[in-house]
């Protein structure tokens, strides 16, 4: 056990990146930039863990962009109707979980294939959506953005509910039977099942949680900006499965820490502004991404374990 | 006179510490059947990959024709004319007869041209050669068991083979069928072709076989001609002196019955009509061939497949588990054959392993301890002497014999009353083994019920308190604990002597 972790390898590489920054471009930490880019990217943490959940669990949610599009979309007409924010939070989080509980349905109780199901799921979500809102933009009720509080202090608020769940859903992940569970599903299920364990129930609350995470993650977005854009969350799936991927989660499962993620995230966070400070061309963004995905899955490779 | 067909000299192969072969002599002539017998684990299966070039002996020759034809591997084997026909059919279900002997016995790029009659005339041929009425447009998904066998000879046929390897052909068949395969085999032999015959049908040896050679422990026993041979002398080749070992005795009469099954099945996994007690601190023993309906037994008891048929009594209340979940709730405990797949999960540490089927009552509440699962961890490590790494080494790197133990440490964590253990100690070096006996007979000591499924004959006599035999799916006798190897070994093959009576 006393591998070297590949949370630490991550870790690493973000503190280089970081310390380059501060030597050749010290302008990326100047305040309130740095807080509007952790305060977009606070949804985003939702949303990968429960990719990383859904991972560790041996499947694959490519939904969430989808379910992140819809639930903003239903908060967003529910508040212009003039709801509460309590009640359209409490609407959001009960569309999210069914959401998310017909993946688990489908993948868990019918035994599809996750990547089968979600591309369904994303694409119905996605399309059904477009056909129904012709792509309008709901405005919102004055007063919701930042939730009445000034921009920064909204973004603080924001950033330390998505720290504070995560360190929840981290120590819950470590410390909770389910959690548990999770890992041992992931790892073999059948080996699972015999140790009394229920692999459907498991993977079935994976998706669950993994949809109530994008629900909040969805919230969390809504309240940045005056207007609900119908096409947010296009390619969040994809962003989330990178940070979990690059973050040391085993795409085979039953391997990888919440830790990890979040340190993925934010190393392929940084990596756009970086390239604005350095004053390299934007467009190497994706590429360079791509290629620290691939190394990640390549050093899970080189330590001898199936990425 | 001429070479023989094939001869192997002086066969040796080791897996990690276990020896599956030591030194085997055998030899094949054509135009005859010889038989291959032995108990599993005898080394039958590992003879048969070397001859097909699966493993790679450890030392020793094989030659063919009189010619040594080096370390074979599957190509060569094939090139030689070596086909095996295993006791579940290899083909592809999705493809025609014919496409399935053609991917087989044509070559050339992937990109020629097919000749589509060609293939099917051929196809026909090689059918009719073996006696099958059976169209080369079907699909093998649709084809029976022993048309799919057909199947396979008639491609060992065309691809010119010469040594044709039968592995319990007839296990799954009926009389009618095997009697049918019988005249293939002869045909067979007319034809000139050697066919190395395994099976553990004595009465097949009879009728059948020209020659038997007996396997035990890795070692040739000898060969004889088989109408030199009966029933009992193969008995007693087979199971050979008991060797004496020590087991760990029994430390206290058996208390009351924990567990009853009436007339218990279930029909898709041939299990039927099993009634059985067992007993507090009681080792019952399960004996019989690998295919009997040993671990479909206990995969019914365990609730991994329900039954269908009959009652299982715990504890003077009447269960059907349906899921493994279940079966724990109740108080059983299941440590399954295929200990590096799923007896534990090889990836967990050890600590998780040990608690994964007992959170609830390790850590009441759900929260799960770090401090308290190390020091539980820590105790069983100690008490049930399991070396090769602390309670966060991933039990994929500890050695099988101290895994299963891992496994063990799961089960007796949950509290069980019956402890169900299917081939425990398979793949298990010596030291381990006897550690683990020790084990199991201090738990039945300490009033626990246990199901001992094993294969291993000095195994079973030595450990249990009673032995059942299962034969076809069903429990067939119940032998007293001075049981003979000779006994056990009758009644697992349907023969009845006086003790068995």
């Amino acid at each position: 056990m006393k591998a070297w972790p590949r949370e630490l390898s991550v870790g690493l590489a973000l503190a280089a990146l970081l310390g380059a920054l501060a030597v050749f471009a010290p302008g990326f930490f100047a305040g309130p930039p740095l807080l509007s880019l952790a305060a977009r990217e606070a949804p985003v943490l939702l949303v990968a863990c429960g990719a990383a959940m859904v991972i560790v669990c041996r499947q694959i949610d490519i939904s969430s962009g989808s379910q992140f599009a819809v639930v903003s979309v239903a908060a967003g007409l529910l508040a212009a109707e003039g709801w509460p924010p309590a009640a359209v939070a409490a609407a959001a989080l009960v569309l999210g979980t069914t959401l998310g509980a017909l993946n688990g349905l489908l993948v868990a109780g019918l035994g599809l294939p996750s990547i089968v199901v979600t591309l369904a799921t994303m694409v119905t979500w996605r399309e059904g959506l477009r056909w129904w809102r012709q792509g309008a933009f709901v405005n919102l009720p004055d007063g919701l953005q930042w939730l009445g509080l000034d921009q920064t202090a909204g973004q603080w608020t924001l950033i330390a509910a998505a720290l504070g769940l995560f360190t929840l859903l981290a120590i819950a992940s470590r410390h909770l039977a389910a959690g548990r569970h999770l890992y041992a599903v992931g790892s073999d299920a059948e080996a699972a099942r015999l140790a009394g364990i229920r692999p459907a129930a498991v993977t079935f609350g994976a998706f669950t949680l993994a949809g109530a995470l994008t629900a909040l993650a969805a919230l969390m977005n809504v309240i940045q900006s005056p207007q609900v854009d119908p096409k947010s969350g296009t390619g969040l799936e994809l962003k989330a499965i990178a940070a979990v991927v690059v973050g040391g989660v085993a795409i085979a499962g039953g391997r990888g820490r919440l830790a990890g993620v979040l340190l993925g995230l934010l190393l392929l966070a940084t990596v756009a502004p970086a390239l604005t400070h350095l004053r390299i061309e934007a467009h190497w963004e994706k590429a360079i991404q791509g290629a620290i995905i691939l190394l990640a899955v390549a050093a899970e490779r080189a330590r001898g374990r199936p990425a | 006179m001429s070479a023989p067909l094939l001869e192997l000299r002086r066969l040796t192969k080791s897996f990690g510490g276990a020896r599956a072969l030591r030194g085997v002599d055998f030899d094949l002539r054509a135009g005859e059947v010889h038989a291959l017998l032995g108990e599993n684990g005898a080394g039958k299966s590992t003879l048969i990959r070397i001859i097909t070039g699966a493993h790679r002996p450890d030392g020793g020759t094989v030659a063919v024709d009189g010619r040594p034809a080096g370390p074979l591997d599957p190509r060569g084997a094939h090139q030689l004319g070596i086909a095996c026909i295993y006791q579940q059919p290899a083909l592809f279900p999705d493809l025609s007869i014919a496409e399935n002997l053609a991917l087989r016995l044509e070559t050339g790029g992937s990109l020629r041209r097919v000749d589509w009659p060609a293939r099917h005339r051929r196809a026909t041929a090689l059918l009719e050669r073996v006696g099958a009425r059976l169209d080369p447009h079907r699909e093998v998904r649709d084809l029976s068991m022993p048309e799919q066998q057909l199947v396979e000879i008639a491609c060992a046929l065309g691809a010119g083979a010469r040594i044709v390897v039968m592995d319990e052909p007839t296990a799954a068949l009926t009389q009618a069928e095997q009697t049918r395969l019988h005249g293939v085999v002869r045909e067979l032999r007319a034809q000139g072709t050697g066919v190395i015959y395994i099976t553990h049908r004595l009465e097949e040896i009879f009728v059948l076989a020209d020659r038997v050679t007996v396997l035990r422990d890795g070692e040739s026993v000898g060969t004889r001609p088989a109408a030199d041979l009966t029933e009992p002398e193969l008995i007693r080749l087979m199971v050979g002196r008991e060797v004496a070992q020590p087991y760990p005795p029994a430390e206290r009469p058996p208390g009351g019955a924990v567990l009853r099954l009436r007339r218990l099945g279930r029909r898709d996994s041939g299990v039927h009509d099993v009634s059985l007690d067992l007993h507090a601190g009681e080792i019952l023993g399960l004996a019989g061939l690998v295919g009997a309906g040993r671990t479909e037994l206990a995969r019914i008891l365990f609730g991994l497949t329900p039954a269908d048929a009959g009652t299982i009594e715990l504890l003077g209340r009447t269960v059907r588990p349906r899921s493994p979940r279940e079966a724990v709730e109740m108080g059983l405990a299941y440590v399954p054959e295929d200990r590096r797949r799923h007896g534990v999960i090889l990836d967990l540490p050890l600590a998780h392993n040990a608690s994964l089927a007992s959170h609830r009552r390790l850590f009441p509440g759900g929260w799960l301890r770090p401090a308290a699962e190390r020091r539980f961890t820590e105790d069983f490590i100690r008490d049930l002497g399991i070396r090769g790494g602390g309670p966060f080494a991933p039990a994929g790197s500890l050695s099988g014999g101290n895994q299963q133990k891992v496994a063990l440490a799961r089960w007796l964590a949950t509290g069980p009353r019956v402890l169900i253990l299917d081939e425990p100690t398979q793949g298990v070096d010596i030291g381990a083994k006897a550690e683990i006996h020790r084990l199991v007979r201090r738990l039945a000591g300490e009033g626990l019920a246990v199901l001992l499924i094993s294969s291993d004959l000095p195994e079973v006599i030595g450990m249990s308190d009673r032995i059942g035999v299962m034969r076809g799916g069903t429990l067939t006798a119940v032998l007293p604990r001075d049981a003979t190897p000779d006994t056990v070994m009758a009644a697992a093959l349907g023969r009845a002597t006086e003790a068995a009576r």
